[in-house]
């Protein structure tokens, strides 16, 4: 009878946890499934506002403007049609608020309701007219012409500069300034961290003591601990007012503060993970280099270092995904200028940054909505990479200390 | 352990007293050894004559390895350990204050037990104790390399590849890479901790045949723990016992008539 219930409590929980294996998994499938699938929702949509359309004389040649095109013919960069190849005619620039200008309330109606049939009276009689307006005016009798605009497709999502997600009457979604942003942020923290980790790695499994390596390990695997945002404000309130001194700037809010935050975050991985990749390295190879005459030094730089040289790899690898996915102290110190940046000094924008501060923001199922899950499949994708990156190091390393 | 706590522990009048005989390579004095508050080694004294093959047999933790480790000052890597006595290398206390350290590493080689090549190509690792002491000189070192690969009995199964990984050889290969490692800096004493006990027997007879080779040209002192290979390869044997060194003398003689009941047991394997 005891040997029933026993038996049948290790079923249960072998059950137990079988089934909390297939939930998570489950779940990370979904999540992963449910990111792209919103994400790509944006490619092959037209980039202008859903429910509206362009529109411009029925005469006039043009009958196709790219979305960056459009976003300067509103914003008055672009002022002749001859630019965008068709007459010899100034653009005039229409929104549907603008009707007023043109008829009286009487001629609108009481309730408004001759305001389509006015609308398409005045591009009729506007050569150069370039009119946005709500889809459902152009449904009967409309006498302009409805301009296409390119798709938005994964190619221009990737290569395109211009980041305005809520451009009127057109986006635009080119991430790669966010891209570069988040790349050159995650290198550049790795190359402060990197050398000061890896030297406070040595120093702990190498040249500390035993009581020295008591103390500073907790406080290492504190650093750990400390809330992004706590090390967002350190970087608000110590290094952006330091960079602005130094280099004098107009404003302190630049990539290099985000490194060196992001460095500062990324240590404890880099710290942590050398350090036992530093240890591996069996105590006989140490013997062996100071038995042939090598100082410590030497031995740490000749054999320590090259023997523990992918665990040291992957945990800058790691590091730099610990900057890549990270979002509040980015947000807080970058400077959040989606702009392609040229040197560490000007502020930039990480991908993780620009989809918290946008997401609040951007109207669910609209298009800026699914672009910034698009951005959310690319932060997964390099992550993913960054991951099997350190996987194949790793498998790598195993072969070398069979 | 610091130089002044060995002066402070050492018997000066033992050091004036007897003097250094020219002809030996290694001899040590009344030499302890604790780690911590354990004694590993109590009043050894030994005195061992250039180009022979001495072996230290004994049961395991007996000291042997701690006492090879004494000749390059292997043991001043372990916290706590205090030494005193003599240890004497080319007629030079080399626990005197001003032993450069390097430079006797350099004349007292050491082939661990188990095969340890450096994560670096073959030639690299035979290159590695010229370069840490300062060669640059290339072709200095290539000729260096050859000659070690040679005199380890190496160089005609490596010298296609010497550009590979040294992982890439086989635990017998990487053992006579370590030998020749350790030949490459040209040590007049090659210290051995159970060289060819990770190897299988073939590996082994080619270690041993490699021994005999180099006694000509080096001193070797080597821990076995295997009774044949010290008979067979040894010039004279040392027999500790816990600590203490139990019998010395003509390999010959201890294996067929030791004097000490225990090295006697212990010889025909009543224990250890
Ligand atoms: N680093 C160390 N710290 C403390 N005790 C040690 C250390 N190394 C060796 N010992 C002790 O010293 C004794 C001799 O060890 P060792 O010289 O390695 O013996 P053997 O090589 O003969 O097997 C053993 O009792 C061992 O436990
Ligand atoms: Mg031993």
């Amino acid at each position: 009878m005891r040997r029933f219930f026993k038996k049948l409590f290790e079923k249960i929980i072998e059950g137990i946890l079988f089934l909390s294996s297939t939930v998570t998994s489950l779940a990370i499938v979904l999540i992963v499934i449910f990111l792209f699938r919103e994400g790509f929702a944006l490619f092959g949509r037209s980039p202008v506002e859903e429910g509206f359309v362009i529109a411009v004389n029925n005469k006039n040649p043009v009958s196709e403007i790219k979305a960056s095109q459009i976003k300067d013919i509103f914003d008055g960069k672009i002022t002749s049609w001859k630019e965008l190849g068709g007459n010899i005619e100034d653009i005039v620039l229409f929104r549907t608020d603008d009707i007023s200008n043109y008829f009286s309330e009487e001629e609108l109606g009481e309730n408004l309701e001759h305001v389509p049939a006015k609308i398409s009276e005045l591009i009729n009689k506007t050569p150069g007219i370039i009119a946005f307006i709500p889809e459902k005016f152009t449904e009967n009798d409309f006498a302009g012409k409805i301009i296409t605009t390119d798709k938005i497709t994964a190619g221009k999502f990737l290569a395109e500069k211009q980041w305005y997600p809520t451009a009127q009457p057109a986006a635009q979604f080119g991430a790669l300034p966010l891209i570069l942003g988040t790349l050159w942020v995650s290198f550049a923290a790795i190359l402060f961290a990197l050398p000061l980790g890896l030297a406070t790695a040595i120093y702990m499994a190498e040249i500390a003591n035993e009581k020295t390596r008591r103390v500073m390990k907790p406080l290492i695997e504190l650093l750990a601990g400390i809330p992004s945002v706590v090390y967002g404000f350190f970087g608000l309130i110590v290094i952006v007012p330091l960079i602005q001194k130094v280099f004098n700037l107009p404003v302190g809010e630049t990539g290099l503060a985000g490194s060196i935050v992001l460095g500062i975050m990324a240590l404890p991985t880099i710290i942590t993970i050398s350090e036992d990749a530093i240890r591996t390295t069996p105590l006989s190879m140490k013997e062996a280099s100071l038995a042939l005459g090598a100082n410590k030094w030497q031995t740490i730089h000749r054999v320590i270092i090259p023997y523990a040289i992918s665990g040291i790899t992957a945990a800058a690898i790691l590091g730099i995904g610990r900057a890549v996915g990270e979002t509040m102290a980015a947000l807080m110190v970058t400077g959040n200028a989606a702009v392609i940046p040229h040197g560490l000094l000007q502020p930039l924008r990480t991908i993780p940054a620009t989809i918290a501060a946008e997401l609040g923001e951007a109207p669910q199922q609209g298009l800026h909505f699914k672009a910034l899950f698009a951005l959310g499949c690319i932060l997964f994708l390099m992550t993913l990479g960054i991951n099997l990156l350190v996987e194949y190091i790793s498998s790598k390393r195993k072969n070398i200390s069979r | 352990m610091s130089n002044d706590q060995y002066l402070m522990t050492n018997n000066l009048s033992d050091i004036i007293n007897k003097p250094v005989r020219t002809d030996l390579v290694i001899a040590t004095r009344y030499v302890n050894l604790f780690y911590g508050d354990f004694q590993a080694l109590k009043g050894i004294t030994l005195e061992i004559f250039p180009n022979t093959v001495t072996a230290l047999i004994g049961p395991s933790g007996c000291g042997k390895s701690t006492y090879l480790r004494l000749f390059n000052r292997m043991n001043d890597l372990i916290d706590g350990v205090k030494i005193t006595g003599n240890i004497i290398v080319d007629g030079e206390d080399i626990y005197a204050p001003e032993t450069d350290v390097v430079e006797l590493r350099r004349k007292v080689g050491m082939v661990f037990q188990k095969p340890n090549p450096f994560p670096k190509s073959i030639f690299e690792n035979v290159a590695y104790g010229l370069r840490v002491n300062g060669v640059n000189d290339k072709k200095f070192i290539q000729a260096k390399v050859e000659q070690s690969l040679v005199r380890s009995a190496l160089w005609d199964e490596v010298k296609d590849k010497l550009k590979k990984s040294a992982f890439e050889l086989s635990g017998g290969q990487q053992q006579r890479l370590c030998i020749a490692r350790a030949l490459a800096v040209e040590p007049s004493v090659v210290l051995m901790d159970e060289p060819a006990s990770a190897l299988d027997p073939i590996s082994t007879a080619k270690i041993e045949e490699l021994i005999y080779e180099l006694k000509k040209n080096y001193t070797i002192i080597i821990v076995t723990h295997n009774m044949q290979q010290a008979g067979r390869v040894s010039d004279t044997t040392a027999f500790f016992y816990l600590g203490e060194l139990i019998e010395y003398g003509d390999t010959k003689e201890i294996f067929t008539n030791p004097k000490d009941k225990k090295t006697q047991n212990y010889i025909t394997g009543r224990f250890g």
